[in-house]
């Protein structure tokens, strides 16, 4: 198991590729794959029990990315697990690619196709009922973005997960209050979104979605009650980790010139400068 | 030849006898058991109807993530409302993502005739031919219904399966051979041929027969699978006979006629050709019966197709 000093690293070095595969691209969703890529850290290295050599497996847990369009924070995390080499990634929205914009089963690690938004939270609903069914111990993840909540098959799904209390369903949701537009309360206002999660019947808990040990605390929790399906509201800032990126719409899907390449480089090298000399506390 | 059941209904008794030997079939309803003539498979097999609300998007989206767990999943909804409020589930979550789902749209066409055209589903063949990966199946009665649903459960890629509610006249003998896929011939003829799909294959049955009377010979087929389409079976055919009708409970856009025309003119076979279906414009209100004769899928309105395209 990683400790909470090595995932920190780990999130350094995932952020350092998720913008070299997207300058690679030339596309990409960089603020919304920086925002997300702790929670997909701590799920594949500390939590999930997911990896090559199980993913065929009907024991294994299941992770699917409703807000799709991260995808690069996806591949990235994916490829440091083995399920394919950096080259393969490399060939990232090249033509005949299986490493499309969005995840598609093509790609060895995905569990489900998405991209157009709203549709994760029914198919972890119907994976979660059938581990229920089969007596399976998996898990089902899934990762909303606050954005598409919008959509309103969420909450038709929400409805289901409560009914069949999939206690064996987590949702996760990157709050970094951000759309394409602007921000989220302005565009089209969420808040006060614990309370609606609450209402619906989730057992809701809020953490700092950028904090990994915060994330590995709540998620050792986990089901927060039996029968219900729990929710993790993360709170995580758009562009997180380089600081003229975060909470900037214009970010949502800019790529960066060499010049900010350059730039993010350094910033992401100072943090791995500054955390390597930290003392390594375990919580 | 009397009415035997409702393709619908033997769709509920043949999953029933199904269900009840592999508890890995799950059948997901919109609070449409009653309609979909499941009632009886909900109290007998509780733990297999899974019931999602009036939820269609919910309904495809779950029964995907059931189906990639290895369940061999119907999901059953009025097919106005499968095939238009959760297209993009259906794109998506299903064929795209391949998640072999079993789609049932149940009654389907202007089944619900005097509910109006929100009721109606005369969009959906158009809808799923353009979405790779949704094989399509109609069946005409209830031979073919039973052999289909048997059929579906193994089927490796995601199904659309279309019920009517009507009682349908038998028209095949019990040992006739269904394949997804192979259209089948009802009755040989040759002059002229009907190709049919579902519930209008019967009015062309009474129609190629009241024009056997009059000299003309009528070959008909029930062309149950919409994709993918027997095109031997339709261009053979097409050489073999004088005129080619294609008769369904569907626009005549993006249905079984115009798959059918493009097959033939890319094949340079060229015939005197009607397609016959709901035209381009608001539905005539009435009762199903009313409104398939009002566009002349009946047994007299065949007839008279049939008589002006020989003559054309």
């Amino acid at each position: 198991m990683l400790s909470d000093h090595a995932l920190r690293l780990k999130s350094i070095e995932y952020r350092r590729k998720i913008l070299t595969v997207i300058r690679s691209a030339q596309a990409g969703h960089t603020g919304g794959s920086l925002s997300c890529v702790d929670i997909l850290n701590v799920l594949y290295n500390a939590v999930m029990n997911v990896g090559p050599e199980n993913f065929g497996s009907p024991d294994r847990d299941r992770y699917v990315q409703s807000k799709g369009h991260s995808v690069e924070a996806l591949y990235v995390v994916l490829a440091d697990k083995g399920f394919f080499s950096q080259e393969e990634l490399e060939t990232l929205s090249k033509y005949r690619s299986h490493f499309v914009g969005h995840p598609t089963r093509k790609v060895p690690g995905i569990e489900h196709n998405t991209g157009a938004l709203g549709h994760g939270l029914s198919f972890a609903v119907g994976q979660a009922l059938a581990g229920k069914k089969d007596g399976r111990t998996y898990k089902v993840y899934v990762l909303l973005g606050d954005g598409e909540l919008a959509e309103g098959s969420n909450w038709e799904a929400s409805i289901s997960a409560v009914n069949y209390g999939l206690d064996n369903l987590v949702v996760l949701v990157d709050r970094n209050g951000f759309q394409i537009t602007g921000p989220t309360e302005r565009v089209y206002p969420l808040e006060p979104l614990e309370d609606k999660f609450r209402a619906f019947g989730y057992a809701v808990r809020t953490v700092d979605g950028n904090n990994v040990a915060d994330l590995r605390g709540a998620l050792r929790q986990i089901p927060f009650e039996k029968e219900r399906p729990s929710l993790i509201l993360a709170r995580t800032t758009k562009g997180k980790g380089i600081s003229f990126m975060e909470n900037m719409a214009a970010w949502h899907h800019r790529v960066p010139n060499d010049h900010e390449y350059s730039l993010a480089m350094r910033e992401l090298e100072c943090a791995e400068i500054q955390l390597k000399g930290e003392p390594q506390v375990e919580r | 030849m009397k009415p035997a059941k409702a393709n619908l209904e033997v769709f509920a008794e043949t999953l029933l006898e199904l269900a009840q030997r592999d508890k890995n079939i799950l059948v997901l309803t919109t609070d449409s058991r009653g309609s979909a003539k499941l009632t009886r498979l909900g109290e007998l097999l509780p733990d297999q109807l899974i019931e999602v609300g009036i939820a269609e998007q919910n309904l495809v989206g779950i029964a995907a993530g059931l189906a990639s767990a290895g369940k061999k999943v119907f999901a059953v909804s009025p097919a106005c409302f499968l095939t238009a409020r959760a297209v993009e589930q259906i794109k998506n979550d299903v064929a795209y993502s391949d998640h072999p789902v079993k789609l049932v749209g149940i009654s389907a066409g202007v089944s619900y005739g005097a509910l109006g055209s929100t009721h109606h589903s005369l969009h959906d063949f158009a809808v799923l031919r353009a979405i790779h990966n949704v094989d399509i199946v109609t069946p005409a009665d209830n031979f073919e219904t039973q052999a289909a649903v048997r059929a579906a459960v193994c089927h490796p890629r995601p199904l659309y399966l279309r019920f009517g509610k009507r009682p349908m006249l038998d028209l095949h003998d019990p040992d006739s051979r269904f394949r997804v896929g192979e259209g089948i011939t009802v009755r040989e003829g040759t002059d002229l041929t009907f190709i049919a799909i579902g519930e209008t294959v019967s009015p062309a049955l009474s129609a190629a027969t009241e024009l056997e009377t009059r000299g003309i010979s009528c070959r008909l087929i029930s062309m149950h699978t919409l994709r993918p389409l027997d095109e031997e079976c339709l261009c053979k055919a097409a050489c073999e006979t004088r005129a080619l009708i294609t008769v369904e409970e569907h626009s005549v856009h993006g249905g079984l006629g115009e798959a059918c025309a493009a097959v033939l003119m890319q094949r340079r076979l060229c015939l005197p050709f009607r397609v016959v279906g709901i035209p381009d414009e608001p539905t005539v209100t009435g009762s199903q019966l009313e409104i398939l004769a009002h566009y002349g899928i009946s047994a007299e309105g065949l007839v008279d197709i049939a008589l002006r395209t020989l003559a054309s």
